[in-house]
């Protein structure tokens, strides 16, 4: 027990390393000092500190949820797009973008096609009133594949924004918000974290359901009522991460796996892992993603760079031991 | 103690279960035998509410099972499936842990008494030396036992057991009856298993439920339901039934078609 509660104290450590660091690097010269009293450094409040709190939101939101899909799915595989949420709210972001509307509206689209994504899978999923994870599966793969091709048809249409559509694409914590989108940053982090406590709050429905759904039903477990409400409560998180950060891949698929070679598969403590987990591996992703080229790279290709090494490593090590 | 009153269930359009009634008193031990497709595994999954019949009732001490809450079945009932596909690879404590779900609210954790019943489960079932062992790297026999202790864990009234030894070698097959049976005659659980294999049926069962199509085409004591005309009849095939020479308990001798064994005997000299 004490080893993990220790490995906990360091993940929670690494996080708040990996934040100092974020607000210190970048062209503006800031030293630790001035993050005690930021009001000498303005970039920290109007730049830094925005992305930093949007970074760990995502990285959050992107491993827990990717942990809890796995289960649920009693897949692996798994991560937060599987159902094609993702899909759903690039392509409503894009279509904003494609009509020039406002940063308000944008981020309003997105969260839009991600819902309108969301009842189609689940309408499509389910029969007799039950929730079946291979045609859940199915349903998602195919929404994905159309929101996806709609995308394309955006991107193919249009000219200008097709850099923006691109960043949304792969992932960019760079937003600069004004008073109105930091009002919706606020109530979108709100909801997520509420969001990401009913997922925590099904711990060991989720256990139950690795022993298989009908075991998990015979334990009194209402399987397709907790099926649905993560189904549901995931999707609206991550559709609210997606509609402001992009769909930031990798995260989601690879830090629950992470959580599991450190603490074994019990998601009481695989869930609040992954989330310190994934914050961690995002905040530091994006300070390389904004200093190791000359321009600024989106932030999902690096979360792949430094996942897949990081994840073939501790694999490795597990082969060995 | 658990009774099915006139149960009928389909899926979609496909009958699986017409008017089936069965009464299980406690402390009796039951098998449920029938050829593939008769409904076995549909009425056993009715009895524990995992699926709802469309018409008919179960009856759990003498109350419908739709009166009780989802938890309050898991504390009476405990269920062992045909096949446990494992998707995490816990240990074999925090599987039989797992077992102690009905007792528990969401986030409560385990208690002391809920770790005394998971260890006393596991030493029934003799796995507790398997306590830190990984799931996945036990054998299927070591699999087996470490479900039941997980069921066990739920300290049921009633076991209901899905072909329990569909894929373990003889030892294993005896180990697991063997378990049962003390179980049974010991503690006073009654057991409902389904099985293919009519020998250890008719060897630990004291009673057995013929299924046919979806229906119960005769329910009583061994010796009544092992009969050669009624096997071969529900069957297809026809049977003829000695009693073992080591335990006098009735078992069934398959017989080959006739018109192999009339070609055989023109072969042989």
């Amino acid at each position: 027990m004490k080893s993990r509660s220790l490995v906990f104290l360091w993940l929670f450590a690494l996080l708040i390393l990996a934040s100092c660091l974020s607000l210190v690097v970048g062209p503006t010269q800031v030293s630790l000092k001035d993050i005690l009293h930021p009001q000498e450094a303005p970039v920290l409040i109007t730049l830094r500190l925005p992305r930093l709190l949007l970074g760990i939101l995502a990285g959050a939101v992107l491993a827990m949820c990717g942990g809890a899909f796995q289960g649920v799915l009693r897949n692996p595989l798994a991560d937060p797009y599987i159902l094609g949420v993702s899909s759903g709210a690039a392509c409503g972001a894009a279509v904003a973008l494609a009509l020039g509307l406002g940063p308000v509206l944008i981020p309003v689209m997105a969260v839009a096609g991600a819902m309108i994504t969301l009842y189609l899978v689940y309408t499509l999923a389910r029969i007799g009133g039950r929730l079946p994870a291979d045609t859940l599966l199915l349903a998602g793969v195919i929404a994905g594949n159309f929101f996806a091709s709609l995308l394309m048809l955006v991107m193919a249409l249009s000219r200008r924004e097709l850099r923006e559509i691109v960043f949304i694409l792969l992932g960019n914590l760079g937003v600069v918000f004004t008073s109105k989108t930091l009002l919706l940053f606020e109530a979108m982090s709100l909801a997520a974290i509420a969001c990401l406590l009913v997922v925590w709050w099904h711990w060991r429905d989720l256990n139950a359901l690795a022993l298989g759904e009908e075991v998990a039903e015979s334990l009194g477990v209402a399987v397709d009522s907790v099926k649905k409400t993560l189904f549901v409560v995931c999707s609206v998180a991550i559709a609210g991460v997606v509609a402001l950060a992009g769909s930031i891949g990798f995260v989601g698929f690879v830090v629950p796996h992470i959580a599991r070679m450190l603490l074994g598969p019990n998601h009481r403590e695989v869930l609040p892992a992954s989330l310190l987990l994934g914050a961690t591996l995002l905040v530091l992703s994006d300070i390389l993603a904004r200093s190791i080229a000359p321009m600024e790279l989106p932030v999902g290709i690096v979360t792949s760079l430094l996942g897949v090494p990081f994840f073939v490593y501790l694999l490795q090590k597990r082969k060995r031991a | 103690m658990i009774e099915a009153r006139n149960l009928s269930f389909s899926y979609f359009d496909r009958k699986a279960l017409e008017d089936v009634d069965l009464v299980v008193k406690a402390g009796e031990f039951w098998g449920l035998i029938g050829p593939n497709g008769s409904g076995k595994s549909t009425l056993l999954k009715c009895l524990c509410g995992i699926l709802a019949p469309q018409k008919g009732e179960v009856l759990l001490e003498g109350k419908p099972l739709g009166s009780y809450r989802r938890r309050e079945i898991a504390q009476k009932i405990a269920m062992v499936p045909q096949e446990s596909a494992f998707s995490l690879n816990f240990t074999a404590y925090e599987v039989v842990l797992l077992g102690r779900t009905p007792y528990l609210e969401r986030m409560q954790l385990e208690r002391i008494s809920d770790h005394e019943a998971v260890q006393r489960a596991m030493e029934k079932t003799d796995c507790w030396g398997l306590r830190d062992r990984r799931i996945w790297e036990i054998s299927g026999g070591e699999r087996q036992r470490v479900v039941i202790a997980r069921a066990l864990a739920q300290t049921p009234r009633v076991l209901l057991l899905d072909e329990p030894t569909a894929h373990l070698d003889i030892a294993h097959q005896v180990e697991v009856y063997d378990l049962l049976s003390a179980l049974n005659r010991k503690e006073g659980l009654t057991i409902l298993a389904v099985s293919h294999d009519l020998n250890l049926a008719g060897e630990y069962c004291g009673r057995l439920a013929l299924l046919e199509q979806g229906r119960v085409r005769a329910a009583g004591g061994k010796r009544d339901i092992l009969a050669p005309g009624l096997l071969g009849e529900v069957y297809k095939q026809s049977v003829s039934v000695q009693d073992s020479p080591v335990t006098g308990e009735p078992h069934v001798f398959l017989v080959p078609n006739k018109q192999e064994i009339q070609s055989r005997e023109g072969k042989s000299p």
